[in-house]
């Protein structure tokens, strides 16, 4: 490091640092550390990877950090790699943070020797230095900086050690000017003489913005997206040159990946002392039981058994709270503050938007407890062991073993399972998720299904009730099997995932993760939430004031003719339309439609006496089926990043429905 | 067709080890394998086997959840078992 501070701008007011790192390695906490909750999360324009910014000041300079997803290396292979790489040579950071984890240093190396071949000065961050001291590993930070050329800061971030040195040495680099001479890995020595070949040929007409030896490397690497830039820039007699160069050399790839860990063991050699073979770890003990083909599941039937169970101790009563207690109380009081003015207005303020807060309001606890859990389990380093178990089972979906907590959690509702999906690394994995969530009957659905299908199937309601609840997750499977392997095909079918070491997880962290994640549903869910609660109610109101002659049992009725075909008439198709605004809605629609209020054991009697069982089955197969809640259509909006995946779902779903529920009645027809 | 007598990783129990011959597969799967540090002469040691569902391996200290179609793309050679555990 450049220690003559008298050079050093101290003008230098505003910064940008990039946080980059490969998963596992505590960038998120080095980002909380220093934003706290001065960040913004959102998505990278266009895709499902989440993109968090943040401010803080140190030295009197205003940093703007962007943390940059995780990637183990810089190829064009997946959409987070190309963010990473597109930013940095793009937006040119001031400085570049590289965060490692110092217990598979080696590994997170490779991902320096890919940075060092970009145009941003680098500072690294040796992170999680005393989970490395306890698995045995001994490192020198100031040979490791000697060696490589930019500075390295031992950290602990998770208690908050090293965190101020690293800024310190990027505010330097920022005030001082980019000096870094680091030393760079070269490709195997048996294509050193193609490399400067390539680089000679395509040298002189590489676009601006990119360093040439990067360029050449990716060249090498076989990299589609740099190929096909450099296709474009080539005169067309320098192209033929450049591929049948390329053509010669085809196994280029392991050439350079080679090239980078000769490199890496070199830098290495005298900064890090490995632990002796054999010693046993605490992660070794715990996976011998987690990562078993059993025990695993065992272990992970505990932990969601856990989860669920704080749910319905914790989550459910606040929850009743919340709705009774504090809606309740605001209801009332507003109904004696307007008891003077027109009733549509006090049913609009009651009925309407405090019915759409309430809805709002309902999520929260659940979304906590879930959030709180995932964050926790994901922390310790448990999530990639659940992964690990049930990978055998997703895959056949065409879902990573990722896609199983979020799903899972499903089941509770599917609001926290589409938000959940975020920590799917694979953008295309997490959007197959997501749309397939809304399939997991929640427990919204089976209260409806709990409710009517003794109407229905009065010899069995039990048996009725599981089959039905079975119905939309062989659905979700042949779904996933099958959309994945037309339409959302996974960026790749590989399963390759690091199980990570476990270690205490950061209270901080997980407050925050939490936070973020409830303001963001807030703001954006929560609004879409409550304006289509406000505008369904008022099709459920207007122009009369009651549900029997409102717009949407006009509505109902339009729909009447494609409500037949599957057996069901106006009464049933407004019910299911209600439940878009919630699922519960719809027994609560029935009863005012039959006259009967909010009596479910008379909208028993009173559906079996009007409706026949074939009529039933298919109606409950719809409701199972039907589009996802607007909580939760709301959620994929967030989640997708655009209307445009929402809306897909909806149809989606919609089709699925209506076809379930004519095949279902058709065939009830003829065996009931 | 082997002729290095180089095995499937697939192949390897669990505890046994191997030196990486050569990785086959399209860039994106080799470029990621690579970057795990599944290059060839590479020493791994395969943690968890079982007849179906992902392997574990461990390379560079660090242990990888592995599919059972990726692992039969990384060949290695077998290693004698100096330390059982």
């Amino acid at each position: 490091m450049n220690a003559t501070a008298v050079t050093a701008d101290t003008a230098v007011r505003t910064a940008t640092i990039a946080l980059v790192g490969q998963p596992n390695v505590g960038k998120s906490t080095v980002f909380n550390m220093l934003t706290g909750l001065n960040q913004h999360v959102g998505n990278w324009p266009g895709k499902t990877v989440e993109r968090r910014t943040g401010t803080f000041e140190h030295r009197g300079v205003r940093v703007d950090i962007i943390d940059l997803p995780g990637t183990y290396c810089l190829t064009a292979a997946s959409p987070e790699e190309r963010i990473t790489r597109d930013y940095i040579i793009q937006n040119r950071p001031d400085v570049v943070i590289a965060v490692l984890n110092a217990s598979s240093l080696e590994r997170n190396l490779y991902l320096v020797t890919e940075l060092l071949a970009l145009p941003a000065p680098l500072v690294i961050g040796l992170n999680m230095v005393d989970v490395a001291r306890d698995e045995g590993f001994e490192i020198e930070p100031r040979v490791l900086s000697a060696a490589i050329g930019v500075p390295v800061i031992a950290m602990t971030a998770s208690r908050g050690q090293g965190v101020r040195e690293l800024i310190d040495a990027a505010v330097d680099i920022v005030q001082q000017g980019p000096s870094q001479e680091p030393s760079r890995p070269e490709i195997r020595e048996d294509h050193r003489e193609v490399m400067a070949q390539l680089l000679d040929l395509v040298g002189p007409y590489v676009p601006a913005a990119y360093p040439p030896d990067w360029i050449t490397l990716k060249l090498l690497e076989g990299d589609e997206e740099i190929t096909t830039l450099m296709r474009a820039a080539l005169p067309a007699e320098v192209q033929t040159q450049v591929q049948a160069l390329l053509r010669r050399h085809e196994d280029a790839l392991i050439a350079v990946a080679t090239g980078r860990y000769d490199w890496i063991r070199r830098m290495t050699r005298a900064a890090l002392k490995r632990p002796r073979a054999g010693h046993i770890t605490l992660t070794l003990r715990l996976d011998s039981v987690a990562t078993h083909p059993f025990g695993g599941l065992v272990v992970l039937a505990v932990v969601l058994a856990l989860v669920f169970g704080l749910t319905y101790t914790v989550g459910a009563p606040l929850q009743g709270w919340l709705a009774d207690r504090l809606l309740g109380t605001i209801a009332a009081w507003a109904g004696r503050l307007l008891a003077g003015g027109p009733s549509w207005l006090s049913g609009l303020v009651i009925d309407g938007i405090l019915g759409g807060v309430g809805t709002v309001l309902t999520f929260l606890p659940i979304l906590v407890i879930f959030f709180a859990a995932m964050g926790f389990l994901e922390d310790v380093g448990y999530m990639a062991r659940a992964a690990y178990v049930m990978d055998r089972f997703m895959h056949a979906l065409g879902l990573h073993g990722k896609s199983f907590i979020p799903l899972f959690l499903g089941f509770g509702c599917n609001v926290p399972a589409i938000m959940g999906t975020r920590m799917i690394e694979s953008a295309r994995g997490r959007l197959l998720t997501i749309m397939l969530a809304p399939l997991v009957p929640c427990t919204a659905r089976l209260a409806v299904l709990t409710v009517l299908a003794p109407a229905f199937f009065p010899e069995d309601p039990t048996l009725a009730t599981w089959l039905l609840t079975g119905l939309p997750l062989v659905v979700l499977a042949l779904g996933g099997a099958l959309v994945s392997r037309v339409a959302i095909r996974p960026d790749d079918a590989a399963f390759i995932m690091e199980l990570p070491l476990y270690h205490v997880p950061n209270a901080r962290t997980i407050a925050i993760l939490v936070w973020v994640r409830i303001l963001a549903f807030l703001k954006k869910a929560g609004t879409i939430i409550l304006v289509f609660s406000v505008f369904v109610w008022l099709l459920a109101t207007l122009p009369h004031g009651d549900i029997e002659t409102s717009y949407l049992a006009a509505a109902g009725r339009f729909l009447a003719p494609a409500g037949s075909l599957m057996g069901l008439d106006w009464r049933l198709v407004v019910a299911l339309l209600a439940s878009f605004i919630a699922k519960e809605n719809s027994v609560a629609t029935l009863g005012v439609l039959y006259g009967v209020g909010e009596n479910t054991g008379a909208l028993v009697d009173v559906l079996r006496a009007n409706l026949s069982a074939a009529s039933g089955l298919a109606f409950l197969v719809a409701q199972m089926l039907f589009i996802p809640c607007v909580a939760a259509v709301a959620a994929v909006r967030q989640e997708t990043g655009s209307w445009r995946w929402a809306l897909i779902n909806v149809a989606a779903l919609a089709v699925l429905a209506f076809v379930g529920g004519v095949v279902a009645y058709r065939l009830a027809l003829l065996f009931l | 067709m082997i002729r290095d007598g180089a095995v499937p990783l697939s192949n390897l129990g669990a505890g046994e080890s191997g030196t990486v011959v050569r990785l086959y597969g399209g860039i994106g799967l080799v470029g990621r394998l690579a970057a795990l540090g599944f290059t060839p002469g590479a020493t791994v040691q395969v943690v968890r086997n079982s007849r179906f569902g992902p392997l574990i391996v461990s390379v560079l200290d660090t242990h990888i959840a592995l599919g059972r179609g990726q692992a039969a793309r990384v060949y290695v050679a077998r290693r004698g078992n100096p330390n059982p555990r």
